[in-house]
């Protein structure tokens, strides 16, 4: 008996303690992912949109205090995909000469003094991103082209490029540091120059790891919503060029949850926005898992 | 998994040595194909240099223009904790975060030890790691809304501290989660041998050796996390609110405008750059976001390198004693 | 030789899955001797160590079948909690293991596992398991610093004193200085002579002039089966068995 509650509090106590934290974990996932769903539903069950409607329409003038209006969300769902694949193509070559740069081209000095640089700047709150956009790239962007306001699809943009290029270089630098020594110099070994073994070898072997690079950076550039709602311009129409405002999804949440009334139309929409947000996010979470699988097969 | 590399290698060999062949088919075109490899290269290696330059000029020109800004917009009205202050920002900003560890570590490092330790590898733990790594990979407003929801709509009460740092808590989980299961799992297997050979229980060589062990590494998880959270401001913006009432005489926790009172709305550096920039008409708000950006930037910097300084020393001091 | 045996198998057989590492061993360790097990690379001599202490358990998919009695008693009857059961038996690994704390704490972990918690009681121990392990004179001015700054040699005699400070019946030692450079060996094997005095130990080792130096009792492991089980000089001059003389002439293994 005494052995049994010796047993009990020496070993059982703690492995429950312990599941009981794992479960707790997947609860509050679910618990996100339902609480989201439920109130993202709302739109189509109380007011009877199609979901159509809210994907492809870009007729925008939900109502407040139990009106009801257009909720064609079209808009803010293709801001956000401009905003953040322009980022990406932006960040993505600048990103990759990084690390290449760093995990085969600079001495190990300098690369190691890279490394931990770059892991500052991943940290850099996105807010200040933001304000730096909002102080100096707006109004350069104005200049630039002689507009009126540099608010603008490019600004959004190339914040967005900058807050992840960290990002998406500290990864592939990872990724590259961890192929094989022996590739490099089985490579060298046939004579191949350094630009030739980084090209043919190193930066195949890479792949897996650099897309997940790359996806992370999507996901962030698409979740963003402070420094992206800061230069955006937060305009309801789709962006005629790259230097027209225009909104995104993020941005358009961000702004309006405090100034709608709860249950009202808009501010359920908002919800669907930020349901759809979740669905988009857990994408790529779901694409990240399927590269590292697929890198690890090969 | 090194045979399947080794097998990778020969084939990526192979495919540089068929590359290699084919130039040299001819002796002549294998003497140009040799000097234009090497101009490649040469052009490769400057090309890099070169965007490396740019990458960090740019970033070290973004410090600079930010402590710049930040050291011309300082004054004592400014620095100090009453009125505009950004004083009462600064200490907002580490008394959230420093509440929101209180939840985070303790859950974090749970939940470490039980993917670590305990899961196995059924059914189960694999929808723990999926839960981990979605929470995340969350866009950090998409957690402000459910706190928004959860915290504020649900318990009908007003922005607060205590809803902005369970939030945050929420998005810093995962983080801890991981270092603590990277740490006790790089722990030497001998240890645990060592333990449960004196008659351990697995809990208590969990607890007594494997933790202990990896406490250096927890540490520096958590430092990192304090610095992500000192600029975190979407997960704030609808649970800690964007203003505060406080007064820096009163610091009985229970009284309403105190520091200390868990139950105010507080906002931190990272809301105040925010609203300053979006909403702010006070005629000195330009300085008041300057310098509320110079001092969140030196927070993140300073525990960035602390946290790397004070891992070292740990792991160090672990070794030689003392 | 007349002694009392403090550990007795019989017919015990061992399966990792489908693989059977011991073949029905059946041998009785005498008390306070040195047992040498010798044989070639996985014939299951350090298996048999684990079956000991149960070491086994954490294992998937092992599974030990037979009789394992120490001191009279069924360490695998259902009764018997394998915790207390390691209590009593103690190990020493092949690569010295001290947990990065400080020398003091690694001594002192067991005891206060099993409810030890007087500083004063434990301040005894420490000084009584460095001593026993001959370790207390290089160490007593240094019991706070961590145990990982010891060298090779004296990290493992740290571990045996971690071993003998929860007082153990039986020390298991898994090639104890296989690790080790020719003169920490020395020094431990010179402790392990000293230790028999109050201690049953069952050593395995690669190395025949070690137990040829140190045990009374030798045991020839070979493909999971108990060859030979005989007084050291007698087998290692006139052995029984056909298999161990080329063993132990160094014809395999």
């Amino acid at each position: 008996m005494a052995s049994r509650l010796r047993k009990w509090q020496t070993e059982y106590l703690g492995r429950t303690l312990v599941t009981a934290f794992g479960l707790f974990v997947v609860v509050l996932t679910l618990g996100i992912l339902g609480f989201l769903g439920y109130k993202g539903s709302a739109t189509f069950i109380d007011y009877g949109h199609s979901l159509t409607e809210f994907l492809i329409s870009s007729k925008w003038s939900p109502g407040e205090a139990g009106q009801s209006g257009s909720i064609g969300s079209a808009v803010f769902i293709i801001g956000s995909l401009e905003v953040s694949s322009l980022a990406l193509l932006l960040a993505t070559p600048l990103s990759l000469a990084m690390a290449i740069f760093i995990a085969e081209v600079a001495p190990q000095r300098l690369s190691t003094t890279l490394r931990s640089v770059l892991e500052i700047f991943v940290g850099i709150p996105s807010v200040v991103y933001g304000w730096i956009g909002l102080a100096v790239l707006v109004p350069f962007i104005a200049d630039l082209f002689h507009l009126n306001f540099g608010f603008s699809v490019l600004s959004a943009a190339l914040v967005l490029a900058l807050m992840i290029c960290p990002t998406i270089t500290s990864v592939a630098t990872d990724s590259l540091a961890a192929t094989p020594n022996e590739y490099r110099e089985a490579s060298y070994a046939l004579g191949s120059t350094r630009w030739q073994m980084i090209w043919h070898v190193k930066l195949r072997a890479a792949i897996p790891g650099i897309l997940t690079g790359v996806v992370l950076g999507l996901a962030r550039a698409f979740g963003e919503a402070l420094a992206v709602a800061m230069v955006i311009g937060q305009s309801n129409r789709f962006a005629s060029s790259l230097l027209a405002p225009t909104n995104t999804l993020t941005a358009v949440i961000t702004a309006n949850m405090g100034n709608t009334t709860t249950g009202s139309e808009y501010n359920d929409v908002l919800w669907s926005m930020a349901a759809l947000l979740l669905a988009i996010s857990l994408l790529f979470i779901l694409l990240i898992r399927v590269i590292s699988r697929r890198g690890q097969a090969s | 998994m090194s045979k399947i590399d080794a097998g990778a290698g020969s084939q990526a060999g192979a495919q540089a040595a068929a590359g290699a062949g084919a130039a040299g088919s001819q002796k002549g075109a294998r003497a140009t194909s040799r000097t234009s490899a090497k101009v490649i290269d040469r052009i490769a290696t400057g090309v890099f240099y070169v965007v490396a330059a740019f990458f960090i000029l740019l970033l070290a020109s973004i410090t600079a223009y930010i402590l710049y800004k930040g050291a011309l917009a300082a004054s004592p009205e400014l620095l100090s904790f009453v009125g505009d202050g950004v004083g009462i920002q600064l200490f907002n900003t580490v008394y959230l975060v420093f509440l929101s560890l209180l939840v985070t570590m303790p859950v974090g490092i749970m939940t470490g030890l039980f993917m670590a330790e305990y899961a196995g590898s059924g059914f189960f733990v694999a929808i723990t790691r999926t839960c981990i790594e979605a929470l995340s990979s969350l866009p950090s407003i998409i957690v402000g809304l459910f706190g928004f929801l959860v915290f504020i709509q649900m318990t009908h009460s007003k922005w607060s501290l205590w809803a902005g740092s369970l939030s945050l808590a929420i998005i810093n989980v995962p983080l801890i989660a991981r270092t603590t299961e990277d740490a006790m799992r790089s722990v030497p297997r001998s240890y645990y041998d060592g333990s449960i050979a004196l008659g351990a229980s697995r809990w208590q060589t969990v607890t007594h050796v494997l933790l202990k062990a990896s406490i250096p590494r927890i540490i520096t998880g958590m430092i990192l996390a304090a610095g992500r959270g000192f600029g975190e401001a979407a997960v704030l913006l609808y649970t800690s609110g964007m203003s505060s009432d406080v007064n820096f005489h009163d610091w009985n926790p229970l009284s309403p405008t105190s520091p200390l009172n868990p139950l105010r709305s507080a906002d931190t550096l990272s809301v105040r750059i925010w609203s300053l920039k979006t909403e702010g008409i006070a005629a000195n708000s330009q300085q008041i976001a300057d310098l509320a950006a110079a001092i969140l930037i030196l927070l993140v910097f300073v525990f960035s390198l602390g946290s790397r300084a004070l891992g070292r020393r740990l792991q160090k001091r672990m070794l030689s004693g003392n | 030789m007349e002694t009392e045996t403090c550990v007795q198998t019989s017919a015990l057989n061992l399966y990792y899955s489908d693989f059977q590492a011991l073949r029905s061993v059946s041998l009785a360790i005498p008390r306070k001797h040195i047992t040498a097990l010798i044989g070639p690379s996985g014939c299951g001599k350090s298996s048999f160590l684990k079956v000991l202490n149960r070491m086994t358990d954490l294992i998937d998919h092992c599974r030990v079948e037979g009789q394992v009695l120490l001191a009279d008693e069924d360490i695998y009857a259902a009764a018997v909690d394998p915790i207390m059961l390691r209590k009593r038996v103690g190990m020493v690994f092949q690569k010295p293991n001290p947990f990065p704390m400080s020398i003091y704490d690694n001594i002192a972990y067991g005891p206060r596992l099993h409810g030890q918690k007087g500083k004063h009681q434990l301040d005894e121990i420490v000084e009584k398991s460095l001593a026993a392990a001959a370790l207390w004179e290089e160490t007593k001015d240094r019991l706070k610093k961590s145990a990982l700054s010891l060298s090779g040699g004296q990290q493992q005699r740290l571990s045996i004193a971690r071993a003998l400070a929860v007082e153990p019946e039986l020390l298991l030692m898994d090639e104890p200085t296989s690790a080790l450079d020719p003169i920490s060996t020395g020094k431990i094997e010179e402790l392990v002579f000293e230790l028999k005095r109050s201690y049953t130990i069952i050593i395995v080792t690669h190395n025949m002039q070690q137990a040829v130096r140190i045990s009374d009792m030798t045991g020839f492991f070979l493909l999971g089966e108990l060859v030979e089980f005989a007084n050291t000089n007698n087998m290692f001059t006139a052995p029984q068995d056909k298999r161990t003389e080329d063993y132990i002439t160094g014809r395999f293994g």
